[in-house]
């Protein structure tokens, strides 16, 4: 971290008072983080503190625990379903996900360097299939899984979720390829390598971020979706996380806000460990579909 | 050397090694894919969207029924106004409160690294889960923003947030903002890092004040990204759906129905698919405002650049 700091250039910020900096920059920034940041602390605070401590404010300050308890947690795992939806989902993200990065990169590959007739068109297509939402399909889709026989079941998310994560991932890997020189593969061509030789040996393993990248995208993109999953799933069994804490957790009018924060916690987590280790994809896989 | 091929094998070779047949080959997974579910379902909800087709029943044609239908619908045109007004003023703040983070990150700061990881975080977590702790923050007596409000006597009750139809609108658009912010700060962010130091540094020799070196080198070089990153983030919420449901289910009295929630709650709890097919093909005329807006974005970027 501190070589990225050191080396870009400090530019006109030096000749900045210390005084105008905090004003103007640390001010602003303390507040962006603070708004932020204060749901999560107040979800992470919540799913610990004791039923008795929830709602007293006068006699507890709501800020802080005493006496943290885990008896939340300990409801979710042991007393619900929530090992379960934790399960199907992770099932649902990881088969979608590889099912989409198989797809896409023989796709980014063709419409980038095989330059087949239409490559051009093919490609503007598909960045309009990434924009078309999921509000406006999951009528439709539902309608499709039900005649398909996989309605209420995990096949049915494993086949809808690459509608949104194989446009995404063809765009983010065509940028990729375009990223590696056509001479490397001209070369390997001459030297008698085979389209499938090039694909597997050279242009994939220089493309390893560029699969990281959607691979944690798409992943990640897949552990959030709760339209189709709300649409298509409605045994308790099937449910992924969205949908089992929302539509099992919340029970007529006494919310069990403990027992709900620690479901959205524990949820959150596998995606915030993986982004942990990853920022950098993150923010190349998000910022590179905008920018391309 | 190797044994004569026979005439298959050759033209299967040949396919395979010619442009447009390995291309064919290549592309063929994600097409199928993408003409089953996503070119057919579309098309297929345009055409629900003329049928009276409900859970369980195939529909028979009914022509514009649907759609006269929902334009003597008070709760549908509810429905647009809220979509467009949450939509707008949301999309805006997004906007100045996402370019001012970017520009705050742009500067030479210690642990600028550290800065973006965190500030991403509210756009990693589920939408849904973090739309919970919303609900919660949101709660009618217990929130804990009316507890500190009355605590420093700004207020003396707590405030009804998702009851009130006004007060519930500015609180889902707080709640979408908060999770709209990170994306178009750190991709704005990500273009300001392309626009050299040395151009603010030669405004600034010429004596260019501050405002003056952002409004007139600054933002013209971002604007091809700003451009495109608000498409997305308009097309994302106008679209929105999770945010509504979970906190407000589109209530109180439909105050917060957005077209996508109403486009559900029609469709699948009440079982008209038709009508519901119907609200959603009404939303494709505003998202290809929104895709015309973008390709045009895109293109004044490359003819910028100067590339092909």
């Amino acid at each position: 971290m501190a070589k990225t700091v050191t080396d870009d250039n400090a530019g006109l910020d030096q000749f900045e008072s210390r005084g105008r900096k905090i004003f103007l920059v640390w001010l602003p920034l303390a507040c962006f983080i603070f708004v932020l940041l204060f749901p999560f602390y107040w979800m992470a605070i919540t799913a610990v503190k004791p039923n008795s401590q929830l709602t007293d404010y006068q006699n507890h300050s709501p800020f802080w625990v005493v006496g943290p308890t885990l008896q939340h947690i300990k409801y979710l795992l042991f007393e619900t379903s929530y090992p379960g939806w934790l399960w199907n989902t992770l099932i649902v993200a990881v088969a979608s996900t590889f099912l989409s990065l198989f797809a896409s990169v023989f796709a980014a590959y063709a419409i980038e360097r095989l330059r087949f007739r239409g490559a051009r068109i093919t490609g503007l297509l598909i960045f309009l299939a990434y924009l078309v939402p999921p509000s406006i399909l999951f009528i439709p889709l539902s309608v499709i899984v039900f005649q398909m026989g996989i309605f209420d079941s995990k096949l049915a998310l494993i086949l809808t979720y690459p509608t949104f994560l194989i446009p995404f991932c063809t765009w983010l890997l065509m940028g990729y390829f375009r990223s590696i020189p056509y001479e490397l593969e001209e070369s390997a061509l001459v030297d008698g390598a085979t389209r499938w030789q090039i694909l597997t040996k050279i242009v994939l393993p220089l493309a390893v971020p560029g699969l990281i990248s959607a691979g944690i995208f798409a992943f990640t993109l897949s552990w959030n979706e709760f339209i189709y999953a709300l649409t298509f799933i409605s045994s308790s069994e099937n449910k992924t996380i969205p949908v089992g804490v929302l539509t099992e957790l919340v029970r007529g009018d006494v919310y069990e806000w403990g027992a709900l924060m620690s479901g959205a916690l524990l949820g959150s987590l596998p995606v915030v460990i993986l982004y942990s280790f990853f920022v950098d994809y993150y923010v190349s896989s998000m910022t590179g579909a905008v920018k391309e | 050397m190797p044994p004569v091929p026979e005439k298959r094998a050759s033209f299967w070779r040949r396919f395979t090694e010619s442009r447009n047949g390995l291309g064919f080959l290549f592309m063929l997974p994600a097409a199928v894919f993408l003409l089953c579910f996503l070119t057919y379902p579309l098309g297929l909800g345009v055409w629900l969207g003329f049928t009276d087709a409900r859970i369980g029943r195939e529909g028979v044609w009914i022509g514009l029924e649907n759609y006269i239908w929902l334009m003597d619908d008070p709760v549908f045109w509810l429905s647009v106004f809220n979509t467009l007004f949450y939509t707008t003023i949301a999309s805006v703040l997004k906007f100045g409160l996402g370019l001012w983070l970017a520009l705050l990150l742009n500067r030479h700061l210690p642990f600028k690294n550290l800065f973006r990881a965190i500030i991403l975080l509210p756009w990693v977590v589920p939408t849904v889960l973090s739309a919970l702790a919303f609900w919660w923050i949101f709660d009618s007596q217990f929130s804990i923003i009316s507890w500190v409000l009355i605590k420093w006597g700004i207020i003396s009750q707590p405030i009804n947030f998702l009851g009130d139809p006004w007060t519930a609108r500015w609180s889902v658009i707080a709640a979408n903002v908060w999770r709209g912010i990170p994306f178009v700060a750190i991709s704005l962010l990500a273009g300001l890092q392309t626009i050299p130091q040395s151009l603010n540094e030669a405004a600034a020799i010429d004596g260019a004040t501050p405002w003056q070196r952002f409004t007139k080198v600054t933002l013209p070089l971002l604007t091809p990204i700003i451009a495109v990153v608000m498409t997305f983030s308009v097309l994302f919420t106008f679209t929105d759906f999770q945010l509504i449901y979970v906190l407000t289910r589109g209530g109180p009295v439909n105050a917060t129905h957005l077209m996508a929630t109403l486009s559900f709650q029609r469709a699948i709890p009440g079982g008209q698919l038709g009508e519901g097919a119907a609200i959603a093909v009404a939303m494709i005329p505003f998202l290809l405002a929104a895709i015309l807006f973008s390709f045009f974005g895109l293109q004044r970027r490359k003819w910028q650049q100067g590339a092909d």
